[in-house]
């Protein structure tokens, strides 16, 4: 054991013990360290006193100033609500089409649209309603599937597409492309004269022309422009849901995708829904 | 040094084999660390396989580095300085050093495997399933047994400060694993042995949860790692350590003050407020108990702050120190309820778990391995030194960018959660503010790639050390800490 000795840098001394050549010098706490440490203590016993703090045989200390988080939380839902209560009972008495009339009233139901957007919508349809390029339906712009009035938005909503709730809008294309319905090259004419639509240019008297007439204009109509009814996207633009082209049409002829969409009407209540509508119809296209 | 230090035979290749381990999981972690990170800035990357998807991952990353690294890091300092402090042979010798070494390795494939399959107690940091936790329990009162067992064969009349702070780590860790994982096999009640359920229900559970996640991160990253400060920096430093009555003051205070901070992790929870204030308070006192300890790192410099200049592994050890005083600031900082109610849930706790983990954590730890590879296989130093400042620099690069970004992204994405438009309704959803956070999460991964390099330059160097190169380079400092 080495004796006590003083440290030639620092002027201090060592306290004798020794490891493996590590000394220990007997420099005292500094000033500033034990201050500040005894500071803390005294803040967290001011805060003992004011606040919840410790446990009891029959409950906790209350502190002075009475804080209660859960009442927190109470008293900040209900200013919340009572700085929308005006505007939230004109909602519920408004039509879709009363909301869109009155500009202030519109604004908010945009603004509260728009969150509810994000949180329940944004998921498949994308922020501000984009889309997802062969995956899920753009939003924000004039081609509707299903309709895109706000009664026919508030519908889609509601009910969903394609889901196992009985008011559920319904319908699937049939696969023209197997069995024997066509042949490869009555598809690729067909696909050739619907390519030919989305251009603007249709091929009138092309064999395709015919084909279409027979096999695709029930639901299509005429010149492709669709039918919301049956959820017949037009084909008579440049718009595609799954994938354009050629390819994708050949694709969608011989092996149709179908999306689907949940019925909200489970999950949100009526006015949330007449909310979403009203901001869905307000993203660029409402009809 | 010790007059009669050279009589005294020393258990080291169990030592060894433990540093070498420590290199191995380390790299291991960082890798899968980057890898998650990157999954959380383009989630392709999660390749659509259960088994690769971020959830299962995480906690690979998490356990590799917390446990598997930091712990055979632990294990191998701590087996080498209690017995160079006790001028004493490790109790139990090689085979219990190698009971414990063999189990441990083989135990953390185990749980890593277990976690990718999807067996998982659901709780952070304690993953594994009850029958690891068993296994687990074995491996640590064994090594209990080796390292009180030194101590008290011990041949010098006083306890060096570092392993008081190991024997806390090793007593602590003990008493957090077996209250954390008091839970009931669901094959008792005809379920599957493979899963099992806590003993506690709802907010009880998270609160021993979070007693058990604090203190892992107090006991097993921040005593531990104290310990392996008191004896490596004065070591390399060649000084004396700065305040025997701070050690023995800051001590103490650390280890009453931390093990009542856990209920920090569940402000604005359902955890009663009483509780809340306790793990606040206790926190904001902590803060002067956990500068104590870095005080002493760093004055014990006072008469070697040349060697910053000359040195690289002292470089890490005191760039370690500092990070170490910034993070117990932060901390206290984050646990007062004003700023966590900003700070929760957020990327900002990401980030001071990384300034304190990389920062601290792995930094220290680089230190003192810098210094035992070239002593434990009889080198005069390690291979390139220069390489050893490559290593702190990129690290250190790395890790800026990595707090940065998440101080950046953690603000940014609590700001939006509470914003409200002037007609009072949330002015985000919470998809805009993943898509903001975006840029934050590329840097991030940036930066835990740079840490990634960092540590295979340390490899490289290693393996040159062990084969017994020696780098032509023209400035070697004369005070290298081996003697």
């Amino acid at each position: 054991m080495a004796s006590m000795e003083k440290d030639s840098v620092s002027g201090q001394m060592t306290t004798g013990h020794e490891w493996d050549g590590i000394k220990e010098l007997n420099t005292p706490l500094p000033k500033w360290w034990v201050y500040v440490f005894w500071a803390c203590v005294l803040w967290a016993i001011g805060y003992w006193i004011a606040m919840p703090a410790w446990p009891t045989p029959t409950g906790y200390t209350q502190g002075m100033l009475n804080y209660s988080s859960r009442a927190n939380v109470a008293e900040d839902l209900k200013a919340q609500q009572a700085s929308r209560a005006q505007w939230m009972a004109k909602l519920q008495n408004a039509s879709p089409e009363d909301i869109v009339k009155d500009k202030a009233l519109l604004n908010f139901a945009q603004s509260a649209g728009k969150g509810l957007f994000g949180e329940n919508c944004s998921a498949c349809h994308g922020a501000g309603g984009v889309g997802v390029p062969g995956a899920y339906p753009r939003l924000a712009d004039d081609e509707w599937i299903w309709g895109g009035s706000l009664a026919d938005i508030e519908q889609t909503i509601k009910f969903g597409v394609r889901n196992a709730h009985p008011d559920s809008r319904q319908s699937e294309m049939l696969p023209f492309g197997t069995g024997d319905a066509m042949s490869a090259d009555q598809v690729s004419q067909l696909a050739d004269y619907v390519v030919s639509l989305s251009a603007k240019t249709p091929a009138a008297g092309s064999p395709g022309e015919a084909l279409f007439a027979e096999r695709c204009s029930a639901c299509h109509q005429e010149g492709g422009v669709g039918m919301k009814d049956l959820g017949a996207p037009a084909l008579n633009n440049n718009i595609w849901l799954y994938k354009g082209g050629k390819e994708g049409v050949i694709a969608q002829i011989t092996k149709p995708k179908h999306g689907s969409m949940p019925a909200w009407t489970e999950r949100l209540d009526a006015g949330t829904i007449k909310v979403l509508a009203v901001y869905v119809h307000s993203l660029g296209g409402g009809k | 040094m010790s007059t009669n230090t050279d009589a005294t035979r020393y258990c080291e290749d169990v030592v060894k084999k433990f540093v070498l381990a420590a290199i191995f999981w380390g790299v291991v972690g960082f890798l899968a660390g980057d890898f998650i990170a990157w999954q959380l800035a383009f989630p392709a990357l999660n390749m659509d396989l259960e088994w690769t998807t971020f959830g299962r991952l995480r906690p690979v990353h998490t356990s590799a580095v917390i446990f598997a690294f930091g712990g055979n890091i632990l294990f191998s300092t701590s087996l080498y300085v209690v017995q160079r402090t006790c001028r004493a042979e490790m109790f139990g010798g090689t085979g219990l050093g190698n009971f414990i070494f063999f189990n441990f390795q083989a135990l953390i494939v185990v749980a890593a495997l277990t976690y990718v399959l999807g067996f998982s107690q659901g709780q952070e940091y304690a993953e594994p399933e009850w029958w690891i936790d068993l296994w687990l329990t074995v491996i640590w009162v064994a090594y209990l047994i080796a390292f009180a067992g030194t101590i008290m064969k011990r041949k010098e009349p006083h306890i060096y400060v570092a392993n008081w702070f190991f024997f806390s780590m090793i007593l602590t860790v003990a008493m957090l694993h077996l209250g954390n994982n008091l839970a009931v096999p669901a094959g008792l009640f005809g379920g599957s042995w493979m899963k099992s359920y806590n003993l506690f229900g709802g907010v009880q559970n998270a609160m021993t949860q979070w007693w058990y996640g604090h203190n892992a991160v107090g006991f097993f990253l921040t005593a531990g790692f104290l310990g392996i400060m008191y004896y490596f920096v004065p070591k390399r430093a060649e000084r004396p350590v700065y305040s025997y009555r701070l050690s023995i003051v800051h001590f103490w205070a650390l280890i009453f003050l931390y093990i009542w901070a856990g209920p920090h992790h569940l402000h604005y929870t359902a955890l009663p407020d009483w509780a809340q204030t306790l793990g606040a308070t206790f926190s904001v006192m902590l803060w002067m108990p956990s500068w104590g300890g870095m005080i002493n790192g760093l004055m014990t410099l006072s008469g070697a702050w040349d060697k910053l200049r000359t040195d690289p592994v002292m470089r890490f050890l005191v760039s370690s120190v500092a990070f170490y005083g910034m993070s117990t600031f932060e901390g206290p900082m984050m646990s007062i309820k004003a700023v966590n109610s900003l700070s929760h849930y957020t990327d900002w706790t990401v980030g001071h778990v990384h300034s304190g983990a990389l920062g601290w954590v792995a930094f220290v730890s680089f230190g003192a391995l810098y210094y035992l590879v070239p002593k434990l296989w009889g080198r005069k130093e390690v291979y390139s030194l220069k390489l050893v400042g490559v290593h702190f620099w990129v690290a250190t690069i790395g890790i800026v960018l990595y707090i940065t970004a998440m101080w950046i992204s953690g603000i940014m994405q609590g700001l939006m959660w509470r914003a409200y438009d002037n007609l009072g309704f949330l002015q985000y959803s919470f998809i805009e503010t993943v898509e903001a956070m975006h840029p934050y999460y590329v840097i991030r991964a940036l930066g835990g790639l740079l840490f990634v390099l960092g540590a295979l330059v340390m490899v490289y160097n290693f393996v040159k050390t062990i084969k017994g190169d020696v780098a032509d380079e023209a400035m070697q400092p004369s005070t290298a800490g081996a003697r």
